[in-house]
Formats: structure tokens, sequence, C-alpha cells
């Protein structure tokens, strides 16, 4: 199949498309839920990037910057949350879930605290800051902890839900935000949480997809549609619990699933799909996420072309999986 | 509901902690003698004569906190709860075994126990949220906490002193266990900590050292502590294994029981004769 241009995200498709930012989404979400005496927010440093400082205008009595000093932050989230407040923590994911990894997985999790870990700059698309700040391994480190749910908003609209959906029940939750605005998928309300979200109906391959690369499925899907290729595209913004009635029946209906994610191939939605895969209903399954490497320096969307996170990579290894003889 | 436990004799309950301490470090063959019998005279205290709590309401929001950040004293923390009424003494006798509820480590599902802590330098952060809450929600309540002398070398003891100072926690009180010795040997060998108390003071909280088994000077401090302003921290220099002459400044007893029955009848001997 040639691989046509118009599959990358550079020059022209991510241009074309409308987009919106998920920090103020966030943002927006928390001021309107700010008029609950029990909403709690923390930043470390970063309020004005998480878009924290929104809250904090409206609310500053309920808001607090403790420098630089993630664990320190899920420590403290964790005494108020002892209280009975509703907390809300943000930073970056690299800080929130690998710098302070132990204080989430003690303080917040196996004490079983009511806290709500909101990061934002997950990803690649963290652009030119480089690896040092691209988190790739966040899915995995939150996924692995008893208690965590996590969740990976595809775009603002689906955010405002997550949050809001955060904010009415009990932590402890993950919710993996990007720096970069993310391509609008929804006109209307469509999260249901621990249920995949079906974007598109397909019987040849499921495209299973998370955050930012939803849209990237999408587009393949319709790319694919026109070369006689049916291929179903699951919206996976709950990634823990992860919707595995909905994988099984993808696996028996299509025969063959590709997963896409902006984070590395080892531990996040492919690894969590695959484990459901082979222990349900065995079929073909190709990763497509960051393999094993680091980022690097760039612009955005450059990197997601250079990384193979678009729809070309998307639409590569459902050719891929369409030669496996099954 | 304080008042019944007023005026019971201190030294009393002290060297029953010490012995309770003992037989369950001895029972579950692991577990922390040294640096719960370090803090024993200062838990004794705090639970039998300063905390605003009540054992048959253990989740009373408005109850001072305490926070034992140094999460492996839970033989100190678990014999005066039990002798507070928090739950049966017989308990005890599970501590560290399996289905037990009284793990290793502190845990928030025991009644009377507000944090979860083992892993070091955390329960102080801990505390800097439960003290904030307090603030937010116009509460009296007190946060309390102890750390020890060997966590402060997480460089997260640090933040969170940076914390309570810049948010003036005046309802914070945290005692350090200044015993001097932590698994590998002794504090000074190991990593410098120096002076204690003048680090907490440049860090821009209020900070005095005492005699951590003495409850006389427990007691001043505390009053001391009520007429500060800011986050109050009390260096209480103590003897690691004190009231056990082989454990006493011994580091091999950090994490380990009287190995044998004989030391363990050398140890009760040793409590009970202690003046």
């Amino acid at each position: 199949m040639m691989m046509a241009a118009e599959l990358r995200w550079l020059p022209d498709l991510i241009n074309g498309l409308e987009k919106k930012s998920v920090r103020e989404a966030y943002g927006n979400t928390l001021v309107s839920i700010g008029s609950d005496r029990n909403v709690v927010v923390l930043d470390a440093d970063l309020s004005t990037s998480t878009h924290t400082s929104m809250f904090q205008k409206k609310y500053p009595d309920r808001f607090f910057n403790v420098g630089i000093s993630e664990n320190n932050m899920m420590g403290m989230a964790a005494g108020l949350s002892w209280t009975g407040k509703k907390v809300f923590v943000s930073s970056f994911a690299i800080f929130a879930t690998g710098r302070a990894y132990d204080f989430v997985r003690q303080s917040v999790c196996y004490a079983d605290s009511d806290v709500r870990i909101v990061a934002t700059h997950a990803g690649l698309t963290v652009g030119e800051d480089g690896a040092t700040h691209q988190m790739l391994e966040d899915i995995g480190l939150m996924s692995g902890l008893p208690r965590m749910r996590v969740l990976v908003p595809s775009d603002a609209a689906e955010t405002e839900q997550i949050v809001r959906y955060v904010y009415e029940n009990r932590g402890p939750f993950y919710v993996r935000l990007s720096r970069e605005k993310v391509p609008v998928v929804h006109g209307n309300e469509s999260f249901k949480f621990g249920r995949a979200e079906t974007i598109s109906d397909g019987d040849d391959v499921t495209i299973v997809a998370t955050g930012i690369l939803v849209m990237a499925a999408k587009i393949a899907a319709s790319y694919l549609k026109k070369k006689g290729i049916s291929a179903r595209v699951l919206n996976m913004s709950t990634i823990k619990p992860l919707d595995a009635e909905g994988i099984v029946k993808a696996a028996r209906e299509t025969g063959r699933i590709i997963t896409a994610e902006e984070h590395s191939i080892y531990n996040g939605l492919g690894s969590r799909v695959s484990e459901v895969v082979a222990e349900r209903y065995p079929v073909p399954v190709r990763r497509l996420g960051v393999n094993d490497t680091f980022g690097e320096s760039g612009k955005s969307w450059e990197l997601m072309d250079k990384y193979g996170l678009n729809p070309a990579g998307i639409v590569n290894g459902v050719e891929e999986l369409l030669k496996v003889k099954v | 509901m304080q008042d019944s436990v007023q005026s019971e004799d201190l030294e009393g309950i002290a060297k029953e902690v010490r012995k309770s301490i003992i037989r369950m470090t001895y029972e579950a063959k692991s577990g922390h003698p040294g640096g719960s019998l370090s803090a024993t005279e200062i838990l004794t205290y705090l639970y039998f004569r300063e905390l605003r709590i009540d054992p048959s309401n253990p989740n009373w929001p408005d109850r001072d906190r305490f926070v034992l950040s140094k999460g492996h004293a839970t033989p100190a923390l678990y014999s005066v709860l039990a002798m507070r009424g928090f739950f049966d003494k017989s308990l005890l006798q599970g501590f560290r075994k399996i289905n037990s509820l009284l793990q290793g480590h502190a845990v928030n599902h025991v009644p009377g126990v507000d944090i979860t802590a083992g892993s070091l330098g955390q329960g102080l952060s801990n505390a800097v949220g439960l003290a904030l809450a307090a603030r937010i929600d116009n509460k009296k309540y007190r946060v309390f906490a102890m750390i020890g002398d060997g966590e402060s070398d997480e460089g997260s003891i640090w933040e969170a002193a940076l914390s309570a100072a810049h948010f003036k926690l005046s309802n914070l009180i945290v005692f350090l266990d200044r015993n001097m010795i932590q698994l590998d040997g002794f504090t000074e060998e190991i990593l410098t900590l120096g002076d204690l108390e003048a680090k907490f003071r440049s860090f821009g909280w209020s900070a005095i050292t005492i005699d951590g088994h003495s409850f006389n000077e427990i007691r001043n401090a505390l009053e001391w502590a009520k007429v500060q302003q800011g986050p109050k921290m009390i260096v209480a220099r103590t003897v690691k294994g004190k009231g056990v002459k082989f454990m006493e400044n011994n580091p091999e007893y950090h994490g380990k029981p009287a190995p044998n029955e004989e030391k363990l009848n050398e140890a009760l001997r040793d409590i009970e004769g202690m003046q």
C-alpha cells in the first residue's frame, strides 16, 4: 500500500484539524467544581503550565503551591485527604509519577487516599524540552499500583468529563494530559468510566487508541476504508480498569488488534490489551508506541512523525497485521 | 474523657509499654525494638496526657492527630494504643503475623492510627497536609508527629520542613527521636546530621532540645510549644534500646528482637528494674 503524505501530521494534516487545549479544559473544570469547599488543589511550581493557576485565582485559600517538591506535595495531598478533602495534585507527568513514585505508592495508594493526580506534559508532545521532560513510562508506573485508576482523555471535551468524574468519585486516580493542543474528537458527551468508546465500527481489524492517538486512529480508519479495509476504532480513555469485554469482543469480531499510544510499548495500553487478548481470546496484536527509547527535542508534531505516532504508523501496523496468517 | 487517664502513673505505663515492645518483637521474631524503646516516654506522654482523643470514637473529626513518621516504631505505638483502649491488647500477639490487623509498619486501618508510614521521610509531609486542613476548616485540632534522626537523611524531610515554615503552621508540633543510631550504625558515622535543633531553627521553626526520657522535660516542652509561633521542633535526646542493657546504644538491635528466651527474660528483668 502506498503511504500517502496525508497520513503524516506535518506539513498539512495537523494544521487542518481543530485543536483545543486539554490543560485549559482541566483548569476550567477545576474552577467550576471549586465551589465545593472540600476541593483542594496543590501544584509544584508549574501552576501556570498545568493551569491550576485558574483555580488559584478563584479560590486562593484552597490552593497551595509547594514549590519544586513533588514528593512533599504527594505527602501533603494525602494528609489533606485524610480529613475529608477532595484533593487534586498537578505537575508534569515526569515529576508527578516518576520523581514522586514512592510517595504515590505509599501515601496515596497504600493509604487509600482520596487524591487525584492530574498530570500534564505527558509524552513526546512536550516537544522542545526534550527527553528529560517527555514521560513515556507513566501509564505503566501508575497502572501497576493497587487502587489506582488510570485515565487518558482523547480531547478537551473528554478531559472535562473525566475531571468531573474523578471529582465525583473517590480517589486515587491518575489523569494523563498533554502540553500540546489536541485535535477535537468529540462533539458531545462520550465518556463512560471503564468502557471503551466505539468511535467507528469495523470487521477486519480493531485499532485501540488512547489520548492524542485516537484522532490518528480515526484518520487511519477512514484512509483504510477507502482501500477496502474495515477498521473498528476504540477510544480507550480508561486504561485501568481496562474494558476487557470490549477487547475480547473486538478480538472475536475483527480477529486482529493494533494498539496506539504516546507511551512506551512496554507497560502501557499495548501491554494491557495484549494481556487480555493472550489470556482470553488470542489473536494477532501489534503495538504502536515508543520503542524502548527516550525522546528528544523538536516540535511536537515533528517528533510524533519521527517516532511513527501518526496515522501512517497505524496504517503500516494494520498492513503488517493483515499479512499474518491465522 | 481525658480525666480518667490523667492520674495514671506514667512511669508504670512506660514500663508496660517497654515490656510489650520486647514481647511483641520476640513473638514476631522480627521488628524494631531499639527505636521503639527510645520513643516510649514521648508516645506514652502524648497518648496519656496531651492528645485530645477519644478511644471510643477513633475517627472523631476534631481529634488531635499523631503522625508516626518513623513507621517502624509500631511496637511502641500499638502498645500505647492498646493500653489507651483503642483496641484489645490480645491483638498485639498478632503483630507482623499473617492475617493480622497489626502490620509491621503503621497502616491507617488500625483504630487510632491516623497515618500510613514505613517508607521513611513521608510522614512529615502528611502532617503538613493535616495541619493545613485544620486551617482551611477553622478547626482547633493540633497535629503532632514523630520523625527519626536516621529518617532525617531523607531530602523530603527538609522539603516538608520548608513547607511547614512557609505555611506558618502553628498547629504542628514535631518530636525528633535523636537516638543517634540507624540501621547500619551510628548516625554521625553514616551521614552527619549535626545540630538538628539549629538546622530546624534555620528553616524557620521554633526548636528546642530535651531529654526524651524525662516526662518532666516532655511536659515542659509541650508547654513551651503552646506559646511559640509557627511549627515547633522538639529534638528529643534519647537512647536507642532504652531500658534493656544489651540493646542500649547497640545498632544491632535497630531491627532485631531478643534472640532467645534467656535474653527475653533478661530484657524484661532490666525493664522491671528501671528507676
